[in-house]
């Protein structure tokens, strides 16, 4: 496998509220491959946002703590760092996405300068310059008329128009990672459709690496070759997306396939659900974050930590059921030196 | 199976001031039988939440009529109507966090509408409060609790409380998943499917997620710009799409199999919803559609059955391409 354009080893992040201390990113570790999509999964609460805006320094400290890990960008430590080599990091080398385009741009300025912003800020463009390039960003984002658009202001565009403005701005500087974090929710399935080719297009021609974050498994299924699965502020399995979706190696992944409706007539089953809600990271638990709401849960569980077990290459899975003594057999989880079907 | 409530020509424009007005919901028709959950799909700013709160009367109506078991509903409700028709209709909100007053404890939210309607005394009122907190997954001792202190998941599951104590017949559930994680969500739909069959409800199920209406509903209702453009059964209208519009809402819905995804030819729709404030002639998808036609943009397509007219709710279409003339 090539060398990760970007690998975050450890990393946790803790922030001190009135409350006490959120433990919200327990010591997660991923490497992101050139050209390649990797797609963060979890629910709300999970710690997949906190993960990328600590590693984009976008967590505010204080109230947040990096406590420990690294990210290495290239092979050079990206955490707490605002330039390497004297090149930003921040809308340089990572372009970042977000949920909500309506408040993410500012209100009071014309879509087509706040763009060419960018471009003055990092790449020293004079106003001219960086206004022109801004229309061509417009453009090859899909934005009809671009040019008369440049000019209108946020208001004045739709939620699809306005994620095509943010995705203009983030590629402006051609980056080498696109970091979207939710970037379809907020938006119609015929939009989402849209912003989703229009990222897969914008990766096949500028050849770079897309981290998503979404909790939406029909759009992982659609964009991402390798998937992160969260759970608790920490990464539960990680693999290929065959791997995650056919292959489950962790009760929680297993878990949202089951809680999600399958596109079958016949398969007339109820959803099953997972019950309970996931844990308190002012206390989280002392050994497995998911072990109170998981149907296989044994002793250990909820005295230690599990240990992350490789399934295969490229597969790992952090659940005691991979443990060689472990005796207990679920059909549906995958476990290591089984055959793959595909 | 009886029609339970009869939608018919209903209509409801807000007027946006200089001869403009908005055309949220445009003519629109539907039955829904006793004990029958109808889905209604539809992007946003298609008009289902509006048809769905005018259905309950929480929207005045500008034209039509809704039929509740043979008798028309008031088409401007006024506050002894409510009164009247609480204990039939009910609807369960979106956003949980704002459709909970945050002043009251969970105990007033839900027991509010008994003390109301039923006129029930203090404790008949708690004890009444204590089991269905039970019924929806919660427990009694939380009704002394603020809605703060619960999580989204918990917050709807209120929110449906508070709809059902006055065992209505009929309920608007408008959105009530979407704002919910994947794991939540499932909770929420079975608690649904366990007290409709238990209580014999009847549901207008408004939803974005068409994966989820499908496996929800019995028949599925498809809105675009203020009108339907198909009505049929769910399974029907999601594996075998008739309208454009449809066919496109369908194809843009990612599903969650890599496999599948790999191999899905891209049905993206160029474009996005007109406003619906200057609504085009003839049929409202036109500008849009992949399969337009000259009358299309002069002549609005009417819902017209497509199958099998002696079914008592036949599949229907709006769309020229299904016109016999």
């Amino acid at each position: 496998m090539a060398e990760p354009i970007l690998s975050v080893n450890d990393l946790a992040v803790e922030f001190d509220t009135y409350g006490g201390t959120v433990q919200a990113v327990r010591g997660v570790s991923f490497d992101v491959q050139p050209g390649e999509t990797l797609a963060i999964v979890g629910e709300s609460g999970c710690g997949k946002s906190v993960t990328v805006q600590s590693i984009m320094g976008l967590t505010p400290m204080p109230p947040g703590r990096i406590t420990s890990g690294n990210a290495l960008l290239n092979g050079v430590d990206i955490l707490g760092r605002k330039t390497i080599n004297g090149e930003d990091i921040r809308g340089d080398k990572i372009g970042m996405i977000f949920q909500d385009p309506m408040t993410s741009l500012n209100p009071t300025m014309n879509i087509g300068s706040q763009i060419a912003e960018t471009l003055i800020v990092h790449r020293g463009y004079s106003k001219k310059q960086a206004f022109a390039r801004a229309v061509e960003l417009l453009d090859m984002s899909k934005i009809p008329e671009a040019e008369k658009r440049a000019k209108q202001y946020p208001f004045e565009f739709s939620g699809g128009m306005l994620q095509r403005a943010m995705i203009a701005m983030a590629i402006a500087c051609e980056p080498e990672i696109l970091i979207a974090d939710e970037p379809t929710t907020a938006l119609d399935v015929t939009i989402q459709a849209q912003i989703l080719d229009l990222l897969n297009d914008l990766q096949r021609e500028n050849g770079m690496s897309i981290i998503l974050i979404t909790h939406d498994l029909g759009v992982v299924a659609r964009m991402a070759q390798e998937v992160l699965v969260m759970y608790a502020g920490q990464v539960v399995e990680r693999g290929s997306v065959d791997d995650i979706f056919y292959r489950p190696g962790h009760p929680y992944n297993l878990g949202l396939h089951a809680a999600m409706p399958t596109n079958d007539p016949e398969a007339e089953s109820r959803l099953t659900p997972i019950d309970g809600s996931p844990p308190d990271l002012f206390h989280p638990p002392a050994g497995c974050g998911y072990c109170a709401r998981c149907p296989y849960s044994m002793q250990v569980c909820i005295d230690t930590p599990p240990p992350t077990y490789t399934l295969s290459e490229g597969h790992e899975a952090a659940c005691w059921l991979h443990h060689e003594s472990n005796t207990q057999v679920v059909p549906e989880i995958h476990h290591a030196g089984e055959a793959v079907n595909d | 199976m009886t029609d339970l409530i009869k939608i018919d020509n209903l209509v409801k424009y807000f007027d946006i001031g200089r001869d403009q007005r908005v055309h949220a919901v445009d003519h629109v028709s539907l039955e829904i039988g006793e004990r029958e959950i109808v889905g209604l799909v539809g992007e946003s700013g298609s008009g289902k939440s509006t048809l769905g709160k005018a259905v309950v009367g929480l929207h005045d109506k500008t034209g039509g009529t809704v039929t509740f078991k043979g008798k028309e509903m008031p088409a401007r409700y006024a506050p002894a109507d409510f009164q009247a028709h609480a204990t039939d209709m009910q609807m369960i909100f979106q956003d949980p966090y704002s459709s909970l007053n945050p002043r009251m404890t969970v105990g007033e939210i839900i027991g509010e509408g008994l003390k109301l309607h039923r006129g029930l005394g203090n404790s008949a009122v708690r004890d009444s409060v204590a089991s269905w907190l039970e019924r929806v997954g919660l427990q009694a001792d939380h009704m002394s609790r603020y809605p703060h202190e619960f999580s989204g998941g918990q917050r709807q599951r209120i929110g449906i409380a508070r709809a059902l104590i006055l065992e209505p017949e009929f309920v608007v559930c408008d959105e009530p998943i979407s704002a919910l994680d994947v794991s939540v969500q499932a909770q929420v739909i079975n608690l649904l499917d366990e007290l409709k069959e238990s209580m014999g409800l009847t549901l207008l199920f408004i939803a974005h997620d068409l994966s989820m209406v499908r496996y929800v509903s019995d028949r599925m209702a498809v809105m675009y710009l203020g009108s339907l453009v198909e009505v049929g059964r769910a399974n029907e209208v999601f594996f075998e799409p008739k309208h454009p519009y449809t066919k496109i809402l369908v194809g843009s819905n990612p599903e969650p199999d890599p496999r599948h995804e790999r191999h899905r030819a891209s049905t993206t729709i160029q474009g996005e919803i007109p406003s619906p404030v200057n609504v085009p002639e003839g049929c409202r998808f036109a500008n849009r559609c992949p399969e337009v036609m000259d009358r299309c943009r002069s002549e609005t397509p009417q819902l017209i059955p497509v199958n099998d007219v002696t079914e008592e709710h036949p599949r229907e279409v709006a769309c020229h391409l299904f016109s016999r003339d």
